[in-house]
């Protein structure tokens, strides 16, 4: 019992931090610089996950050159930027990883 | 730009492991399954596992869904003025779906979108896809144990996606800035507990954009980052 009531207020809450924005910024007219800050959102939120993902993953440091998820990244950054295709981007980085951790 | 994809492909490992933990933790298959559809949150769902394996305060254990997720508020808030055309239903239903990658998948297809009329499908259906596949997979894992090699590293497609997702959008210094910020700051703060990193990395890269912002552009217009 206690254990379904964890569960349905770990779910409340995530719904709650999801869905009260979605009302309560009804016909609430943001300023300009709260809406020039939101603009900044995916960029900020989405490089700090891949950072972790890349330079900690695990919730480890690996910083070091065995680490190739570094250079992989690296790698499908450029083609990212060449393409702007997403999966051209995820095949050109999940094939460099492959490679590079082929067993030598 | 189909984005749906790896963004799925990733999220297996993620959910089987779930499953195969909260197995080994002692929630029985229902309740291990079912919190993957009343919570569906991936990191909250692993940090839960492990405080409720621990026997920890149930109250403890929401408040820290509560701060492990508290980054979620900022998709909603951003993605809050195109969804106010919305009827209550989808507003709730979209709310519901809104993860890191329903987000993600979402705003990459967003901004290139010609009618804000239909722009919320974009949402529901990256959502719709990830939400199967992360029942799909968690079932996987509490039944079959987390199976997928971990030498297939599949999930780094999910890094990647976001790589593909932001790379092409770092077109100014606003923009530059926000995200070396955020990097910068994920990393140092990259022990603190519960993604308590994330949300700072990410308010600092905010801020850094903002900055980075002329205060007042001379046409009035924002400063845009096209994704």
């Amino acid at each position: 019992m206690t254990l379904w009531l964890t569960l349905f207020g770990m779910g409340a809450v995530t719904f709650l931090i999801r869905v009260v924005p979605f009302f309560a910024l009804e016909r609430v007219e943001l300023p300009d610089r709260v809406r020039q800050a939101l603009v900044f959102v995916p960029v900020a939120v989405l490089s700090a996950i891949v950072a972790q993902e890349v330079l900690a993953p695990g919730g480890g440091y690996a910083l070091e050159t065995g680490n190739h998820r570094i250079l992989a990244s690296f790698i499908a950054g450029i083609v990212a930027w060449r393409t702007k295709n997403v999966l051209a981007t995820v095949a050109a980085g999940m094939g460099a990883l492959w490679l590079l951790n082929w067993p030598a | 730009m189909r984005a749906e994809i790896p963004l799925a492909i990733g999220v297996i490992p993620f959910a089987m492991i779930y499953g195969a933990l909260a197995t080994s933790a002692g929630i029985g298959a229902l309740p291990a399954m079912l919190m993957s559809s009343i919570v569906f949150a991936g990191a909250s769902q692993f940090v839960g596992t492990r405080l409720i394996g621990s026997g920890a305060n149930p109250l403890l254990i929401i408040f820290t869904t509560f701060v492990v997720n508290l980054r979620h508020a900022l998709y909603s808030v951003a993605l809050a003025p195109d969804v106010q055309r919305l009827s209550r239903g989808w507003r709730i239903l979209l709310a519901y779906l809104l993860t890191d990658e329903a987000y993600a998948g979402a705003v990459a297809r967003y901004a290139n979108s010609e009618s804000p009329a239909t722009r919320h499908w974009f949402l529901f259906g990256t959502g719709m896809t990830l939400w199967s596949t992360w029942q799909v997979s968690t079932a996987a894992g509490i039944f079959l144990g987390a199976n997928v090699p971990s030498s297939w590293a599949l999930e780094f497609t999910l890094a990647l996606t976001f790589i593909g997702i932001v790379v092409p959008s770092l077109r100014n210094w606003p923009a530059i800035g926000a995200a070396l910020t955020a990097a910068v700051i994920a990393i140092a703060t990259v022990n603190l507990p519960y993604g308590m990193g994330l949300m700072l990395a990410a308010l600092a890269g905010i801020t850094a954009g903002m900055l980075l912002s002329p205060r007042r552009a001379a046409s009035g217009q924002p400063v845009e980052v096209r994704l």
